[in-house]
């Protein structure tokens, strides 16, 4: 198409105003334009929903959260300032504890999962007889839903009844309570935590070293590496972006683990609170408490929590390349 | 790069962008019901409710109901933390798709009376002889107020029964009569070793305070006393201390995780002594699905023993019914609740074993008929001494039992009570003084 043909933009005028009397150079387009409207067009439906499923719903949790909204959401109430982050943030019986349980059920499972997937992807590199059954049963604990994993755990590990108790005493070893015990709740869940997700560490992991070039290792081989020298050296470091990911996104779905904390331990995180962390804190507040303006700022401050997370293990993680 | 030959004009756009804002207002439009109108014949009358036996028995009867009004009716059952969220999220969005609601007066009716989720019922209530309000017993029926106004009508009503093994207190002189009687059997006949517990009971912080509360009040305490938290009083420190000692010496490993659904099982399974808990529950007990051989031949009923101040045990109404005040079907759901909470389905359901909020009722010797002759007794004793809440009466009364219950927990695990006590009860005044603001805001 002649470019020459559109007419040069005038004082006072929208520059893709054709002349008067120019009929040919008003109609046609460039498909960059054409590309242009059609592309808002096609992305109107998306973005319309991200406004009403992510967009709104932040804005209006912001909003409760500076209010003292009680009982029901749309009852009258006043906007009070801060008031509820201070409240929050005072608060050292539920608040605080809720916060470093966050905190430890997370860091503790991540690390145990990165650990045991980072082994077992090693293992599972190169190929061996029944690999794909091995694939195939590493899945199994992911296809599970959160609550029907408490569920069975749950019954596993009951203090009176279930198996787990049974197969201890079979070894000789004393009775323990599990997750009816104060002090053994929270190791349980992370390493029922563990149990479910490591497998999802070990795929990304093995998807991973699968994309790695052979000629360093080989390299390193030629060179009198040792196994662990060509893993600590080698691998690793070429891994890093890959490893960095998983971590990133086991860390942030870890953080905000709820179901199989509320399918084992009920609601309200346990007799003493031992389950509780900031989502099952904040689940507490808006259906058993209907503080909506204190839960609102709970959840405002977790928010702020993932994020501050995500920025650091980016940061530590090579995040970059992440 | 290019993904389209067609130029596409202003026109055109415009046109394409219209139609695809009609097609999402059309969906929208098409998704939300209309609201303020009446449903149409076809539209069931849905209802809400705890899985219970009264709801069980009432959802096998719903048919009867169904030829009256000439309207399906949906039942809904629910537990009861499932049913308190689900009410939570349908009222906060003022759905219509509930009509008649099972609530607990006790627990959440003040909070939805003051969000103004309930309808009104004293009118209807009162106005409709048939339905003879006054028939209903005092305790129920002074729950069912808030403000002066009905907003529910009970149905089941409970008190705590101590459940127990004949064959095993045959030797002890019987079910012991007694705080101390009980402590000293159930101390006595617990076996850790071989699995076997004196006695077990719910030790769930906030579950276990309703069944806590009768121990309270035959300890000579209450959780308020003048509007002020009396959970720091002496009585009610023994109260605690004499509960974690119970469960946390003579009770099953890991209590402190049991609420009904825990605790019942084991008593069922014939590995406890002594259970006290909630009297509607006894059937299971008698239910060959459930409880083993020894317990259906052997358990016993007795009424709640008497402490240091008698034996006040709770006489409560569980759950009620009230009518969604969003609902566009009310005239049915107050049918509904004529025919369910009436004096001939009170008495039928009664028949049945299931304990109603009626005094005709229970005056009726062909409805108490139904129950064990000991439990009959215990139920008729408990009634008469009882008190009519087994909660706070306050308006969070969620936050309530989480505060009131910390020290049971602490007990429980045999350890220091008295500090915990004393934190629970400055928690529990800070408590009241914001609880009593949410009240007149």
């Amino acid at each position: 198409m002649a470019a020459t043909e559109v007419s040069a933009p005038q004082a006072g005028t929208r520059s893709s105003t054709p002349r008067p009397g120019a009929r040919r150079t008003r109609t046609p387009r460039t498909f960059e334009q054409a590309n242009r409207r059609l592309k808002w067009a096609m992305l109107a439906p998306a973005l319309l929903f991200v406004g009403l499923m992510i967009v709104f719903p932040l804005a209006f949790t912001l909003d409760l959260s500076l209010t003292d909204a009680f009982g029901a959401v749309n009852a009258d109430k006043r906007h009070i300032g801060l008031r509820n982050f201070t409240d929050a943030l005072g608060d050292t019986r539920r608040f605080w504890p809720a916060a470093r349980r966050t905190l430890v059920f997370t860091v503790g499972a991540v690390i145990l999962e990165t650990v045991l997937g980072l082994a077992l992807a090693m293992l599972m590199r190169k190929p061996f007889r029944g690999m794909r059954l091995v694939r195939t049963v590493l899945i199994i604990p992911l296809l599970a839903t959160p609550v029907a994993i408490g569920i069975l755990w749950l019954l596993i590990l009951d203090p009176t009844n279930g198996i787990a108790n049974h197969l201890l005493e079979g070894l000789g070893l004393p009775r323990q309570e599990f997750l009816g015990s104060v002090s053994q709740s929270l190791p349980m869940l992370m390493l029922i935590d563990v149990w479910q997700w490591t497998p999802m560490m070990t795929l990304l992991l093995l998807a991973g070293l699968s994309t790695l070039p052979e000629e360093p290792e080989e390299a390193a081989l030629v060179d009198g590496a040792n196994a662990w020298q060509r893993f600590r050296y080698v691998v690793l470091p070429m891994l890093g972006p890959t490893l960095a990911t998983a971590l990133v996104l086991r860390a942030v779905d870890a953080l905000k683990t709820f179901d199989i904390l509320y399918a084992t331990k009920g609601a309200g995180g346990g007799s003493d609170f031992e389950v509780e962390t900031l989502n099952v804190y904040a689940y507490g507040l808006t259906f058993d408490y209907q503080e909506y303006g204190l839960a609102a700022a709970v959840l405002v401050l977790f928010t702020l929590f993932i994020i501050g997370v995500v920025v650091v293990l980016r940061r530590r993680g090579g995040g970059k390349n992440a | 790069m290019s993904t389209s030959s067609q130029p596409l004009s202003r026109r055109s756009f415009g046109r394409l962008a219209a139609g695809a804002a009609g097609a999402i207002g059309m969906g929208a439009s098409g998704a939300c019901a209309p609201q303020g109108t009446r449903p149409s014949a076809r539209s069931p009358l849905r209802i809400m409710a705890i899985n219970h036996v009264w709801s069980q028995a009432i959802k096998r009867r719903t048919k009867e109901f169904e030829e009256r009004i000439g309207r399906r009716v949906s039942m809904t059952l629910l537990t009861s933390d499932q049913l308190s969220s689900s009410y939570n999220v349908k009222l906060n969005a003022s759905g219509t798709d509930v009509d008649v609601m099972m609530v607990r007066a006790l627990q959440e009716q003040l909070v939805f009376a003051h969000n103004d989720w309930l309808t009104d019922l004293t009118d209807l209530v009162e106005g409709d002889k048939e339905f003879a309000w006054a028939d209903f017993q005092k305790a129920p029926r002074d729950a069912s107020l808030a403000a002066g106004k009905i907003l529910s009508v009970p149905v089941v009503t409970e008190r705590p029964t101590l459940y127990y093994r004949k064959d095993l207190v045959e030797g002890l002189g019987g079910p012991p009569r007694t705080l101390d009687a009980l402590m000293s059997a159930a101390l006595e006949l617990t076996e850790k070793k071989k699995g076997f517990y004196g006695y077990v009971g719910r030790g769930q912080r906030s579950g276990a305070v309703s069944q806590w509360s009768s121990f309270l009040y035959s300890h000579g305490g209450d959780f308020l006393v003048d509007g002020k938290s009396a959970i720091g009083s002496r009585q009610a420190l023994a109260a605690y201390d004499y509960y974690g000692k119970l469960l946390g010496t003579a009770g099953p490993p890991g209590a402190t995780n049991m609420s009904l659904e825990q605790a019942m099982p084991i008593f069922a399974q014939g590995k406890a002594a002594f259970y006290i808990d909630a009297d509607a529950i006894y059937s299971n007990f008698l239910d060959p699905k459930i409880a083993t051989p020894a317990v259906r031949e052997s358990v016993g009923f007795a009424p709640f023993p008497a402490g240091p101040a008698g034996a006040k045990p709770h006489n409560i109404p569980s759950w009620s019914l009230g009518i969604n005040k969003f609902s566009l079907l009310r005239d049915d759901a107050w049918e509904f609740i004529r025919w369910a909470a009436g004096p001939k389905m009170s008495a039928a359901l009664q028949s049945d074993g299931i304990p109603g909020a009626r005094r005709s009722v229970w005056s009726d010797r062909r409805t108490l008929a139904a129950f064990p002759p000991d439990l009959a007794e215990a139920m008729r004793l408990n009634a008469e001494r009882g008190l009519g809440y087994d909660r706070p009466r306050v308006l969070q009364v969620g936050r309530a039992r989480d505060i009131v219950g910390r020290p049971l927990v602490a007990a429980i695990l045999g350890e220091s009570v008295r500090p915990v006590v004393r934190d629970a009860d400055a928690e529990f005044a800070e408590f009241l003084v914001r609880d009593n603001r949410h009240k007149e805001s």
